[in-house]
């Protein structure tokens, strides 16, 4: 019948001739190609000396951001725990108390905030919920570690170094 | 049988039992570096410059990893399959020509443990012994892939042989000697070379030197896709060492097997020209022999990272259809062209 999209192509097979049937004359081309890879310049990234060069929009580890003045940017409002599709955040809420206002930024902040990277996917959607541009995935990959336990990061880990005044 | 004999020969065993050793330990390191190589990688490189102490770590690794031997496997038989495979390994080394003679004052050493007027026909031997050591591993760990892989080895070893006889019958017309000291004195300079006169008896050699040896394409009685060890499943530790090793040193022996019989052996173009010394042209012709040898064993590993695994029937067909013929054929046209050659060339 005839092709309707004209881009069948029927293919002959033919047997196959004695020289393809020693498989030799393959043999040696394969070896001449692998040897010619022998002297190609080598693709390897020597891990913890050099690092691959990561993208913009690479998505790393964790880290809940301060503001100008150096307060932390989270009012606990649990948003990004309600986005992140694999439980991974959870949070404590608490008061903010007089004396503390160079601290937070807002009246109500995160006490408890903690990540357990062994569940996040590294998708993004808690940096896109956050109402309060506090939490980004800008950090580097994450390490192996011994312990379960040691996965669930707090905020100890989590939050930007102070400024530095 | 003097006492200065006796030592020559225990400190030639010696040193030709360190060298089988050290190469077969620096085999793995090669073999990694090469598989690296031809894919694009650098392969080990921390340990040492380059990765040179690499086969010592790998060494420790193996010594201090627990043996563990299966409770339902025959614990002796266990034990001694990779001692036999690794005995027998070391062993072909016996025949080999290593060079010509050193003489130091009157006395004269000859570099070959022993000049058996039938050297091949041993390697031959020692070479159908080699089956055991797998055959016996595998039966013993009471696995059925490690049983599967044994009984492919040995049939695989088997059927192999034969085609191997076959080449070297043909070798052996040319040759009219048995001895492996005789076959490398008969090949000085380089137009001697046996490969020349048996271009196809070699290349059979070769394709059933890598079946003998289980190297890549015909690796199956350890095909891990398949038999997930193959017949060493079971094993680890030092014990799975000595199977390894086992096969490193089949391959070197088998390179000097090869570069004995067909490259001649420690003979080097215009070496009897360059007027030099006996002792200096034999230790050049040392060096030429591992040469020979090393480029054989890189061979080896630059095949098995090229080619992929044959299937288990086709394996058989190259064997029992294509190679004995191709043997038989070949003992007929060196018989034809040792007479044309004897009646019109003379």
């Amino acid at each position: 019948m005839e092709s309707l999209s004209n881009r069948k192509k029927v293919i002959e097979q033919k047997p196959m001739t004695l020289a393809e049937r020693m498989y030799l004359p393959a043999i040696a081309k394969g070896l001449a190609i692998t040897f010619r890879h022998m002297f190609k310049k080598k693709e390897t990234i020597f891990y913890p000396e050099q690092e691959r060069p990561i993208s913009e929009n690479w998505r790393g580890l964790h880290s809940l951001k301060r503001d100008e003045n150096g307060k932390e940017r989270c009012t606990a409002c649990g948003l990004c725990a309600l986005a992140c599709p694999a439980e991974a955040i959870t949070m404590i809420a608490a008061e903010r108390k007089k004396g503390e206002e160079h601290l937070y930024r807002e009246e109500k902040y995160a006490a408890v905030y903690e990540v357990n990277m062994l569940r996040c996917i590294f998708c993004g959607l808690c940096e896109e919920a956050c109402p309060k541009e506090a939490i980004y995935l800008d950090g580097p990959f994450l390490e192996a570690d011994y312990l379960r336990k040691d996965f669930i990061f707090g905020k100890d880990k989590l939050v930007e170094a102070p400024l530095k005044s | 049988m003097e006492l200065a004999f006796v030592i020559e020969k225990f400190a030639l065993v010696i040193v030709i039992f360190m060298i089988s050793l050290g190469v077969a330990a620096y085999s793995t390191l090669a073999e990694r570096k090469i598989a690296a190589f031809l894919q694009g990688r650098v392969g080990p490189h921390r340990a040492g410059w380059g990765g040179m102490f690499q086969p010592l770590a790998d060494g420790a690794k193996m010594f201090f990893k627990e043996e563990i031997i299966p409770t339902q496997s025959n614990q002796f038989l266990f034990i001694a399959g990779p001692s036999l495979a690794l005995l027998t390994a070391l062993i072909g080394s016996a025949v080999i020509p290593w060079g010509q003679s050193l003489t130091f004052g009157d006395t004269v050493v000859q570099l070959q443990v022993a000049d058996i007027n039938v050297g091949i026909l041993y390697i031959f031997g020692v070479v159908s012994l080699g089956v055991y050591g797998i055959m016996i591993g595998g039966w013993a760990s009471n696995n059925k892939f490690s049983l599967m892989g044994a009984i492919r080895a040995a049939s695989q070893n088997i059927s192999y042989e034969i085609a191997m006889g076959l080449s070297i019958i043909a070798l052996l017309m040319v040759t009219q000697s048995l001895s492996l000291k005789e076959i490398a004195a008969q090949q000085s300079g380089f137009i001697n070379w046996n490969v020349w006169a048996q271009p196809l008896g070699f290349l059979i050699f070769i394709i059933c030197a890598f079946a003998e040896c289980n190297r890549t394409p015909f690796d199956l009685p350890e095909s891990e896709n398949e038999l997930v060890g193959g017949y060493h499943t079971e094993y680890s530790g030092m014990k799975l060492g000595g199977f390894l090793f086992a096969e490193y040193i089949n391959m070197f022996i088998s390179s000097a097997v090869m570069a004995t019989l067909y490259f001649g052996g420690y003979n080097f173009p215009f070496m009897n020209d360059l007027g030099l010394p006996q002792n200096i042209i034999t230790l050049i012709g040392v060096l030429f022999l591992f040469a020979k040898i090393f480029f054989f064993i890189f061979f080896f590993m630059w095949v098995r990272w090229t080619v992929p695994r044959f299937r288990y029937d086709q394996l058989m067909n190259l064997g029992w259809k294509v190679l004995i013929p191709l043997g038989i054929a070949n003992i007929v046209l060196t018989g034809i062209w040792i007479i044309v050659k004897d009646t019109y060339f003379k």
